[in-house]
């Protein structure tokens, strides 16, 4: 019963700096290119700057949107990691059908990372 | 339209998804959607990137409460999970080859069968019959009930992992976490509680959109801009929304009023989708 205490609030606190991550990120955003237009009627791809493997530079040059993006990719990242405490955890109760069945869900996650980019 | 403007008008409809969302339990995918592509002509492949986040996090932010209530069947949301991930990484590929009109048409119609679910009566009728594959995987439980805990019986465990892929998949592609439907999956297929289902369908939306959206994520479907109003907005609905729940007993008013917004949208959706106008 702990580990569930423990995943209850792993997700909540996952949500909320995430959350406070893309908000600062906004602010950044909204103060450098809030007078410009926006043009999302059509399917552009994605931008250089917050492609994974330049985002943390994007950061460290202090790009509001790759700031966001930081922060949107710790919210994907929550449910993840909750998946990882449940494997402990089932491991820790010596439940190995359901600890292997939970790494079993987060190596389809992982294979949907690594096949996931556009052809 | 300024970046100014385009996010304040997200931001108060982000939070009106939110709030009518958890009202209703359907989520704000349902709103945003229509509301990017309908209202501000954004174009349909952003749209489902920041409803899909959206998802997640409203699915992380709620599912902490029921987790520690115990309601939530944790082995059963993780072993179901195997189905909804691979549907879901399959949907999120499928989405690049699929015409923007035809996605609008297919989610109006989602849209239309979820207000149904919705609206139709929930039994907390308790299964006690026994199945093989439901013991072998330790999928019965029981969840807390005033004055004591209520046990109840899981059954046709194939039928109800079926029914999950196909959930993932239709995620996979709208950006929704399909909770009416994996509910249909649990109540209907696996004839678990209705109180059960719910939440342990919310406790799954989180990681089935991860897998969808590690995939976006990698196609730019996931833009900052769109998703940082979103995402701030349906969460702070979300908040208000439970706030309001504990206040009154029931919401059945709301409920139909949701029901015949999402009807409207649906049908705008689909009839932009035939002219190719999304």
């Amino acid at each position: 019963m702990r580990i569930q205490v423990i995943i209850g609030q792993l997700l909540r606190i996952g949500v909320f700096t995430s959350i406070g991550i893309a908000f600062l990120g906004g602010i950044i955003y909204l103060t450098r290119h809030g007078h410009e237009v926006v043009d999302y009627a059509t399917f552009k791809g994605i931008p250089d700057y917050v492609k994974p493997s330049n985002i943390f530079t994007s950061v460290f040059e202090l790009r509001g949107r790759a700031i966001i993006q930081v922060g949107i990719m710790l919210l994907i990242a929550t449910p993840v990691v909750r998946l990882i405490f449940s494997a402990i955890g089932f491991a820790a109760e010596k439940d190995y059908r359901y600890a292997a069945i939970t790494v079993l869900v987060l190596g389809i996650i992982l294979f949907s990372m690594l096949t996931g980019k556009a052809g | 339209m300024t970046v100014l403007t385009f996010t304040l008008i997200l931001l108060a409809g982000a939070y009106a998804a939110g709030l009518l969302g958890s009202l209703t339990g359907l989520g704000g995918g349902f709103v945003v959607i229509p509301l990017l592509t309908l209202a501000l002509g954004v174009d349909i492949h952003y749209a489902i990137g920041a409803s899909l986040v959206s998802a997640i996090a409203t699915s992380s932010g709620s599912a902490a409460a029921y987790v520690k209530e115990g309601i939530t069947n944790m082995r059963l949301g993780i072993f179901l999970e195997i189905a909804t991930t691979i549907g879901a990484f399959t949907g999120a590929v499928l989405a690049a080859f699929i015409p923007a009109h035809f996605i609008a048409i297919l989610f109006g119609t989602v849209l239309i069968f979820s207000a149904i679910i919705s609206l139709k009566k929930k039994s907390n009728e308790v299964n006690l019959k026994k199945s093989y594959l439901a013991d072998k995987l330790k999928l019965d439980g029981h969840y807390p009930e005033a004055g004591g805990f209520i046990a109840y019986r899981v059954i046709n465990v194939a039928g109800g992992f079926c029914m999950m892929i196909v959930a993932g998949i239709i995620s996979g592609i709208l950006g929704i976490g399909s909770g009416a439907l994996k509910v249909v999956a649990m109540d209907g297929v696996m004839r678990i509680p209705f109180k059960v289902s719910t939440t342990t369908s919310n406790f799954m939306i989180g990681v089935t959109a991860a897998a969808s959206a590690v995939v976006y994520l990698q196609r730019g479907y996931i833009d900052p801009g769109i998703c940082m109003p979103v995402v701030i907005g349906v969460v702070l609905g979300a908040l208000s929304g439970s706030r309001i729940l504990v206040r009154t007993a029931s919401a059945a008013w709301l409920k139909y009023l949701f029901a015949g917004i999402i009807l409207v949208l649906a049908i705008q959706m689909i009839y932009n989708g035939i002219l190719g106008r999304v």
